[in-house]
């Protein structure tokens, strides 16, 4: 059993030690808004904050998490009311498909609450590791930048 | 049909190609949608009872709208029940959307099939959804006239209302089914659509109906899909395409905590666990003996050779206009005429959508259901019921959201839902079998391999005299069932799209096409299909051609398409946007490319900065593109910033490759793509032509690669002829 706080709550969970956290957040709590898209991480889309950092939780084995405070894309609006970002993503129309976005807005997310006002680089840098096959980076840019100087 | 909707087809093919439909499968993959009925005027009754097909419209007022084509990223489900909402004047916030069940009146409306593709969601529902929408409109204000007993002509409708403004009422639609059971009221045979001046919905930029599920994590993709009892499988397949399991030995497999079962399936042996997890671990551990069959020996490279060999000799003639023979033996001897000869070369490319391939499915005695995010599921459901012994009736597809699909999932043999089901098949549980980001990207199903090979001729006064073009690839449609639609005179439609048929006044041109041997992975439509090849060769040699003779290519091209109004005008917005031939510095470039794709017409500007140490960074694309009426402005915006940096990934990164029969490739570390920093501002410009919607999600992709290419050579004077950029050693600035 492997205690873990997943968007505040406190879970035990009994799974392999090596299991990677995005398949405990998506086999064992059913919370199938962070997604598996390389299992190697390259490509962003399994992203959530460990004690409020963004991981890829596709190679974050469970025990390395172990007690730590996890936020995934589920545990990021207040209730019915979005977080800022994920409303911006709405205002700039950003999501084609949808897949990559979860990851997306967790990185976004993760970037302004350390840099709550980014240049293009800063984007581009913080922003490199999510891939988005439908190509939303212009909008995603426009959408973090919304957020920066509302 | 009429034939007027084949504009990318030769008038020749156009009428084999729709002969050997007749039967009634398919007639003609890549339309435009020139008649699909007059804008506005007498639409008279076609087919299904449309009003009770799309809409479901209940008590509380609220409305489902069913959409008979895939949300990939394409935007269908919010630009398809616009035009429902258009002539039904609904209120936007009262609409939901529901796939359409797979049954025939929902089949595509011109292709006879349930299929998303060729880029004509749009224009293949322009006609059915707008008719529907106003005929159920009819049958609300008759209900409202009947309720009031009232003329109906003084009835207006508004915001999910009928309104009666004389008398200052309304009445809500939902209000109103009660009237029309009670009356029985009928959809009219045929009905006024509107007159586009009076359109509020279509033409106006209308964000995504799906967006607040996506930005929540609560869509759900068929990966997402869960069912009580449901166990998780991955599939350990052959290292070489068309190997087959000899033996295998599960033991230790079947040690691992979580899994239950191991089994022999046609693509290789199936691992079913409790969950991803322990399935991937059990897969790890399986030990498999492979008959790896006669592929085993591949390589891309001797594709190469071989089709270089095959360019060099006559092909299947796919266009003959004048005689090029003739121009080059009376202009070739000329002093001051030119002729030039170029190979261009691009690799196999794997969609790597970002959802892995999966389905779900739950196999019984009597019946099937499926869940899976398909693109075709009236083949997947044909091949599952054949496959099971079922009537197609006993087989249901639930078609969910999918995580980018660029043609990958329409797949001609069912393969990743046709597994799912193998795998499901005797089990007491459903299965949902997912694919890792190696087995995808190693999967197969490849845009195909090609060679093409041009030799053209400039005159003295640097007109183009002559364009011989020949082009080795394996044809998507032989072999499949497109193949009696598709293919005409042994020459694959769709490999030959975009170098036939192009709106450039050339007196004497000549394509020919090679189609070779279908071994190895199976060739399958890649995002623009046959344009991602014969658009980059073709808009590359113009530009050869152009510099040849001296003259600007933006110049040139608007020479060339004097006789063909759109593009001209297409190319003369792009002038203007972009300040054609404004000066620029020495380390940067500027390359235009031009196509008509999927009965659009489009033109492309990259801007470019070059180092000397070899890194490419796109600044700027600018692209005009006349697509008809642009239903959802935001959403064709859209398509075209995706489809540039669909095709911009490929130019730059994008390459499979077989080293002995095996895929060197396997995940986004070996098969880059383009990430934020690589990001070029896109500006995208619509001409509003007044025509009926044609293609967007594809078009954009077609140009983009010799765009990129002709700035390249504009910036360096380097010409590049085999993609991607990456093997000629550029790479994309960091």
């Amino acid at each position: 059993m492997t205690k873990l706080y997943v968007n505040g709550t406190e879970h035990e969970i009994e799974a392999a030690a090596d299991t990677p956290l995005l398949w405990v957040l998506r086999d064992v709590l059913k919370l199938a808004g962070t997604k598996y898209g390389c299992g190697i991480a390259q490509c962003g889309s399994c992203t959530v904050h460990v004690d409020g950092t963004p991981v890829r939780s596709c190679i974050a084995p469970l025990a390395s998490v172990a007690g730590k405070q996890v936020t995934t894309i589920e545990g990021v609006a207040e209730g019915e009311t979005l977080h800022p970002v994920q409303q911006a993503w709405l205002e700039h129309d950003v999501v084609q498909c949808g897949y990559c976005q979860s990851g997306q807005i967790m990185s976004a997310i993760a970037l302004l609450e350390r840099n709550p006002d980014p240049s293009d680089a800063e984007i581009d840098e913080a922003m490199a590791g999510n891939i988005c096959r439908c190509g939303t980076y212009q909008r995603i840019r426009k959408a973090i930048k919304a957020v920066a100087s509302p | 049909m009429s034939d007027n909707r084949i504009d990318t087809l030769t008038r020749r093919q156009f009428v084999r190609a729709a002969g050997a439909a007749a039967g009634g499968l398919l007639v003609g993959f890549n339309l435009s949608a020139c008649d699909s009925g007059p804008v506005s005027g007498q639409v008279t009754g076609d087919g299904p009872l449309l009003a009770n097909t799309f809409i479901r419209i209940a008590l509380d007022n609220s409305v489902a709208i069913l959409v008979n084509h895939s949300e990939k990223g394409n935007g269908a489900y919010t630009a398809l029940p616009m035009l429902v909402a258009e002539e039904l004047d609904l209120d936007w916030s009262s609409i939901t959307v529901e796939p359409a069940p797979t049954s025939p009146e929902y089949y595509h409306a011109w292709w006879g099939v349930y299929i998303t593709g060729g880029s004509t969601s749009t224009g293949s529902s322009w006609g059915p959804l707008r008719s529907a929408g106003a005929k159920t409109r009819a049958m609300l204000l008759e209900a409202a006239s009947r309720y009031w007993e009232t003329d109906a002509s003084g009835l207006t409708t508004a915001g999910g209302y009928v309104v009666d403004a004389a008398n200052g009422r309304k009445l809500a639609y939902g209000d109103l089914i009660a009237t029309i059971r009670e009356h029985d009221i009928q959809p009219p045979e045929s009905v006024m659509l509107k007159d586009p001046a009076d359109f509020r919905i279509i033409g106006k930029d209308r964000r995504r109906i799906d967006a607040p599920e996506k930005v929540t994590g609560k869509a759900v993709f068929g990966i997402d899909v869960e069912l009580p009892n449901l166990r998780t499988a991955t599939v350990l397949r052959s290292p070489v395409f068309g190997g087959k399991v000899k033996s295998f030995d599960a033991s230790e497999a079947l040690l691992v905590e979580g899994v239950v079962k191991v089994k022999e399936v046609s693509s290789g042996v199936a691992v079913v666990a409790d969950n991803f997890w322990a399935a991937r671990k059990g897969r790890d551990a399986l030990k498999v003996e492979w008959d790896l069959g006669s592929n085993a020996g591949l390589s891309t490279a001797a594709f190469y050779e071989e089709y270089r060999r095959l360019v060099d000799t006559d092909g299947l003639v796919a266009e003959d206009v004048g005689d090029v023979e003739a121009a080059f033996r009376e202009f070739g001897d000329s002093e001051d005429s030119s002729i030039v000869e170029a190979v261009y070369e691009l690799p196999y490319l794997a969609h790597a959508t970002m959802e892995p391939m999966n389905a779900v499915a739950d196999v019984r005695a009597d019946r099937c259901e499926v869940w899976s995010g398909t693109q075709f599921q009236s083949n997947d459901r044909r091949l599952i019921a054949e496959y099971l012994g079922l009537s197609e009736e006993s087989v249901v597809i639930h078609r969910s959201l999918m995580g980018g699909s660029f043609g990958r999932r329409a797949s001609t043999i069912a393969d990743f839902t046709l597994e799912a089901v193998e795998v499901a098949n005797g089990e007491s549980f459903p299965v949902k079998v997912i694919w890792s980001r190696e087995d995808d990207m190693r999967g197969g199903f490849y845009r195909p391999l090609f060679v093409h090979k041009i030799r053209g001729l400039v005159d003295g006064d640097g007109t183009i005299q002559a364009w011989h073009q020949r082009a080795a690839g394996q044809s998507i449609m032989q072999d499949t069932v497109f193949e009696q639609a598709y293919m005409a005179d042994g020459i694959d439609v769709y490999s030959m799209d975009g170098c036939v048929d192009q709106p450039y006044s050339i007196a004497n041109h000549r394509v020919e096409s090679h189609n070779p041997a279908k071994v190895g992975p199976l060739p399958l439509w890649w995002r623009a299909v046959g344009q991602t090849h014969t658009g980059f060769a073709y808009e590359s040699f113009l530009d050869e051609l152009a510099h040849a003779a001296g003259r600007d290519p933006m110049e040139l091209r608007l020479e060339l398409t004097r006789d063909f109004p759109r593009m001209h005008q297409v190319l003369e917005t792009m002038a203007e946007a972009v300040d054609w031939g404004s000066p620029r510095a020495d380390n940067r470039g500027v390359g235009l490319a031009a196509r008509t794709a999927f009965g659009s017409f489009l033109a492309q500007v990259a801007e470019i900065s070059v180092t000397d140490d070899r890194q490419i960074h796109v600044d700027k694309v600018t692209c005009v593109i006349d697509c008809g009426r642009a239903v959802n402005p935001l959403g064709v915006r859209a398509q075209v910033q995706s489809g540039i940096v669909y095709g911009m990934t490929a130019a730059m990164t994008g390459e499979i490759e077989i080293e002995e029969g095996r895929v060197k490739q396997s995940n986004f570390h070996d098969y880059p793509v383009m990430r934020m920093p690589h990001m070029p501002e896109v500006v995208v410009h619509i001409v509003d032509s007044g025509a009926d919607p044609s293609g967007v999600g594809e078009p954009p992709t077609a140009p983009i690669a010799a765009a990129m290419t002709n700035a390249l050579f504009d910036a360096t004077g380097e010409r590049v002829r085999k993609l991607p950029l990456i093997n000629q050693g550029w790479r994309f600035r960091s």
